[in-house]
């Protein structure tokens, strides 16, 4: 079997996990991408694996090792699902927007309230933050 | 074309076309089945690439546990059953823009490295459990061991994460 068929495989599983990560608005529908993703590598590390006959069977038991992770994560990424679920009701990650950056014109203004609040305290550069 | 390079592009377009429906389906549930379908079918690819312990590792760790896993996650976060209007974001098309470039500059890559190259698969037990077995815990132990306290760490972050906090 040509060694381009799995690697033109994973590479396309790759790009599609991807787009899942970036364009979806589900949290548990990230995580599919992130598995997709993960699923890419393992098929990459079992192809290079049948390719070269490592004595050490190095691509088969890193992708052993690969599913032992990706099952750690996801226990903890659904961990963390289920307390933004319980802290904001939906896990729109689209929504979450606690951490980023504002728009320019609406960090502008809370900069500016917030330096009238505290004073020359803060930096105009440091993220807004809204306290929980 | 042998057998072998018949049943690996089946089964490749078989994991690619789901996998396109789990980017693409409206519905979460059939996000998650399509997901199944897509991993079964990679385990028949680990299979016709003589790594059958991976194989099954794959169907019991991925279709059994993860997919098991998020379903349980997307009924306890009350996720609606039928069809979601708004599960893409609006900046879809630079998603699929760059998860194209990505994997086109991959394709090109592995293209250009190992064009002519071919997987000859030999016989003997190579992916069996006993081979897998005894390198891994031979030369691969220590990695074996921080992967166990690896699973451990996240055993105890996910409870930590998902106790409740008791308020005084």
């Amino acid at each position: 079997m040509p060694l381009l068929f799995p690697l033109v495989l994973s590479a396309l599983l790759f790009g599609i996990g991807t787009y899942v990560v970036m364009a979806r608005r589900h949290a548990v529908l990230v995580l599919m991408g992130v598995e997709l993703m993960l699923n890419a590598v393992n098929l990459n590390l079992v192809a290079f694996d049948a390719w070269w006959h490592d004595a050490l069977d190095s691509g088969q038991v890193l992708a052993l090792f690969v599913i032992a992770i990706a099952a750690a994560e996801i226990g903890l990424g659904l961990a963390i699902v289920l307390l933004v679920f319980r802290t904001h009701q939906h896990i729109n990650v689209d929504a979450m927007r606690e951490l980023a950056d504002r728009d320019g014109g609406q960090r502008a203004d809370q900069e500016a309230s917030k330096h009238t609040d505290r004073g020359a305290g803060s930096s105009p550069d440091r993220v807004a933050v809204t306290p929980p | 074309m042998t057998l072998v390079e018949v049943l690996f592009l089946l089964l490749g377009a078989m994991a690619l076309g789901s996998a396109v429906l789990v980017a693409v389906s409206a519905n979460l549930v059939h996000c998650a089945l399509w997901l199944v379908v897509t991993l079964g079918a990679l385990a028949g690819c680990y299979l016709l690439l003589a790594a059958e312990f991976v194989a099954w590792v794959q169907v019991l760790i991925y279709l059994g546990a993860v997919v098991v896993l998020l379903l349980f996650a997307l009924m306890l976060t009350r996720a609606p059953t039928g069809a979601v209007p708004d599960l893409t974001s609006s900046n879809r098309f630079l998603a699929a823009f760059t998860a194209a470039a990505a994997s086109g500059l991959l394709i090109v890559s592995f293209a250009a490295g190992f064009g002519g190259t071919r997987i000859e698969i030999g016989s003997g037990d190579i992916g069996s459990a006993g081979a897998l077995g005894s390198t891994l815990f031979g030369a691969w132990v220590l990695g074996f061991e921080v992967l166990s306290v690896l699973l451990l760490a996240a055993l105890i972050g996910a409870i930590v994460l998902s106790r409740r906090q008791e308020r005084d």
